[in-house]
């Protein structure tokens, strides 16, 4: 390139010359911000894909979790028919009758050691409890067994006191805040308080449930809502969320978090307005274990019948949508989609201004839709992983438009370039894809070859698209996302085998068909949900004889077509049978996806 | 992205300001088709299929990237999204041209939204005339170089800054700040481009 050398030129540079020189540095400049621009939205797009991508098969593993739920339905209805040679079993399951227990005889079994040096509250609670808690929280001590009883307890009693629907009264001076799930995300809740000041009389807030599941902290966030609920009852309210469930705790993640802080076992969810369950409770005597459920599901609780139940789903599993009227949420398999007119027609008939609701992660924490009527508010940032959304919270009062405040947690001190963080987001997006892909291979790899008519192991992209979205039910850029999963050649078609070559499921024995494994694989977190109620006494064992029941029960539910016999065989060969039980956690920690290209050996199983 | 309001005066249209600088005019330049740096130009996007077939693709990968960001479902998106949506299909619009393209598939009173039944023929067409194509690396490269006229083989922060937000479509702080933060060298404040140009391609391949 003959750039000329302005050095060369001196100062007598004629202004033809300079006008020529400030022109190409113009037009360079136009070629680098074109450049930049379209580089800048294709990141934005693939972090957009990748929340796509996170979203779908959340939506599509809380279809599975209804339908668990549905299956305990399913064999509650049919104990009557089950064969005779179950009844066991089912017994087991069901049959635990309801023991009311007094407050006093489980607090009575425990006791605080000299030693437990965490926070101590005091009852009746103060503000101070709630100051002790956070400051104890944040040099991450963990709240004594029977600290947390003696809060659920109060909590339950106080709110069993309280009506369905609350009412409370703002003003330009006294404004509410609303927050959206947390998840279990502490640092949000600890940023909230304090960009937004504690709660107190002058300061209500409103909490929208989803308090629990995913994040790690979600018996701190409780133990704090809850403790602030007991001090400002009339100033903090609580929602419930779909994530107030005893079985989506059991999938999601918030039994695992008690199981593990709490060597004693206790499992406790009062009810929060918004439902009508009751206490669970068993109790094993000499070792002092407590496990207290709240079984929150219709299935189990004889208090709701099947019309309030369905109700109950609707408020908590809904979502807008932009298409009117009203129809059933299939992304989610429970609630519905509404439209812009029910919301009018709701807001109308009841003379609300707006609804303000969560329940959906928003990449800005928050969105405003149907008109401004319906806030979606989403408290819990990075979501998915680091950099995938912010959260928000709102400040209103009545007269005033709501103001929305983000934020976002990061453990730097400051942002890594943008790039990075679409480039570790899109990274686990696509993981979790092959991983959903490598678990359906059989059935993919059918479908296929069923378009495939001459076996070239190659189909067109949209064939390719099809197969893919049938198969797997998810509703992804398919086409957009195939540079990530599969092989492509020059003429556009697509090497369809491509897509397993760099990850599979580590067969836990050699001789073992496919097609079993991928079975459990796929079906890993409802099976242990499944075995986890099954294991009553919580020791991690269940009989041979109740784990082929199960096996049986479940593969005739979920129309599973792998041969008992098989089954049976890959437990014998597992050789998990100890003493006429098995080890089920060892059984389902077996069958993990290993990733070709990993450091690590395990790639990351979320078991419930 | 926003869309910024270019001035009318600075109507540049590609063929332009290609022709002005001195290096190969557009016919010298190898296939950009072969050369792209956007995995969304990769794989069957111009293939040798029939052109109804190709259509038929076209309209399937612009329902794709139009959906993602259409969040209620219903068919639109906020008019503020539409250039990441055109970018995202491998094209690379200047901000006038966007400007005028919003034009075409805007409502005859703008709304704020737009309608995929508006977009998707109008996008159709961009992609089989093959509009916008994107800048090959060298080019880029080259541009980096009319800038740093003395060969230092890098730009100064302060340079940077300068002719991003005062040439050309001027960057918004927002872009300014997101470029420089993958850009720059924080030890030497400046930014090396032939390094930051290979790092940006290895990032999309």
């Amino acid at each position: 390139m003959n750039t000329p050398n302005l050095e060369d030129m001196g100062c007598g540079t004629s202004s033809a010359t300079k006008d020529k020189k400030s022109e190409k540095a113009l037009k360079a400049a136009l070629v680098i911000q074109n450049w930049y621009r379209g580089y800048s939205a294709r990141l934005k797009t693939r972090q957009r894909y990748a929340l796509t991508i996170f979203q779908s098969i959340e939506y599509a593993d809380e279809q599975g979790q209804l339908q668990l739920s549905n299956f305990f339905s399913f064999m509650l209805e049919n104990y009557t028919n089950v064969p005779e040679k179950e009844p066991g079993l089912v017994t087991r399951l069901f049959g635990s009758s309801i023991q009311d227990k007094d407050r006093q005889d489980y607090l009575g079994l425990i006791e605080i050691p000299d030693s437990y040096c965490g926070p101590r509250l005091q009852f009746p609670l103060t503000f101070t409890d709630i100051d002790l808690l956070i400051e104890a929280f944040k040099q991450q001590q963990i709240l004594h067994a029977y600290y947390v009883l003696e809060v659920l307890f109060e909590t339950k009693k106080v709110l069993q006191q309280m009506p369905n629907f609350t009412h409370t009264n703002t003003s330009p001076s006294k404004e509410i805040t609303i927050c959206g799930d947390l998840h279990g995300k502490l640092d949000d809740l600890f940023l909230i308080f304090y960009k937004n000041g504690l709660p107190s009389v002058t300061n209500p807030y409103v909490f929208n449930g989803d308090f629990v599941d995913r994040g790690k902290n979600s018996m701190e966030i409780l133990m704090i809502l809850f403790v602030s609920f007991l001090v400002y009852p009339n100033d903090l309210h609580l929602n419930r969320g779909n994530h107030e469930d005893f079985m989506m705790n059991m999938r999601y993640g918030f039994t695992k978090e008690i199981l593990h802080k709490y060597k004693m076992r206790s499992v406790l969810m009062p009810p929060i307005p918004m439902d009508g369950d009751r206490a669970e409770k068993k109790n094993k005597l000499g070792t002092a274990t407590v496990a207290l459920g709240i079984r929150t599901s219709g299935s189990f609780s004889e208090q709701l019948t099947k019309q309030e139940w369905e109700q109950v789903i609707d408020i908590l599993w809904s979502d807008p949508r932009g298409k009117r009227g009203c129809y059933p949420n299939t992304n989610r398999g429970g609630g519905c989609y509404f439209g812009p007119d029910i919301t009018s027609k709701i807001l109308n008939k009841y003379q609300l201004k707006m609804l303000v609701r969560s329940h959906e992660c928003k990449p800005e924490g928050y969105e405003i839709c149907h008109d401004g009527k319906v806030i979606t508010v989403f408290s819990a940032s990075n979501y998915y992983e680091e950099g995938s959304n912010r959260g928000a919270y709102i400040r209103m009062s009545s007269g005033t438009t709501p103001r929305f405040f983000q934020y976002q947690i990061t453990k730097a001190t400051c942002f890594r370039p943008l790039y990075q963080r679409v480039n570790a987001i899109e990274s686990s997006a696509i993981r979790m894809l092959k991983e959903r892909m490598i678990s359906r291979k059989t059935d993919l790899i059918r479908a296929f070859q069923l378009q495939d008519r001459n076996k070239s192991g190659k189909l067109s992209m949209g064939q390719w698209a099809f197969s893919m979205e049938n198969v797997l039910g998810l509703n992804l850029p398919w086409r957009s996302l195939s540079s990530h999963l599969v092989t492509t050649d020059k003429d556009g078609n697509i090497d369809y085998m491509s897509g397993f070559q760099d990850v599979h499921i580590q067969k836990p024995v050699k001789e073992v068909q496919s097609s079993l494994i991928e079975t459990v694989y796929r079906y890993r977190s409802d099976l242990q949900i499944i075995f986890n109620i099954i294991d009553s006494d919580h020791s991690g064992l269940i009989s041979m004889e109740e784990f082929r029941s199960m096996w049986r029960l479940f593969k005739s539910h979920y129309s599973v077509h792998i041969d008992d016999s098989q089954f049976d065989e890959l437990a014998e060969r597992m050789d998990l049978n100890k003493d006429g039980s098995i080890d089920f956690n060892e059984f389902l920690k077996a069958f993990y996806v290993v990733h070709k290209f990993d450091q690590l050996n395990k790639s990351d199983t979320k078991l419930a | 992205t926003v869309a910024h309001q270019v001035p009318l005066s600075k109507g540049f249209s590609r063929q332009e300001y290609w022709s002005g600088l001195p290096f190969p005019s557009p016919g010298d330049l190898p296939n950009p088709g072969t050369e792209s740096t956007s995995p969304a130009l990769a794989g069957g996007f111009f293939t040798t299929e029939p052109p109804e077939v190709a259509v038929a693709e076209f309209h399937k990968k612009i329902k794709e990237a139009f959906e993602v960001f259409d969040h209620e479902s219903n068919n639109t998106v906020d008019v503020r999204e539409v250039g990441t949506i055109i970018r995202s299909l491998g094209c690379c619009p200047s901000e006038g041209e966007l400007h005028d393209l919003i034009a075409e598939v805007e409502e005859e009173e703008p709304t704020g939204y737009i309608r995929f039944e508006k977009f998707l023929p109008v996008m159709t067409e961009v992609l089989l005339e093959r509009r916008y194509r994107p800048i090959p690396e060298d080019i880029l490269l080259r541009a980096f170089e009319v800038l740093d006229p003395a060969k230092r083989g890098f730009l100064s922060k302060d340079e940077l800054i300068k002719y991003m937000t005062e040439e050309g479509e001027p960057f918004s702080q927002e872009e300014m700040e997101e470029m420089l933060s993958a850009a720059i060298d924080p030890e030497s404040n400046s930014i090396h481009y032939k390094d930051y140009i290979t790092m940006m391609v290895i990032d999309e391949n």
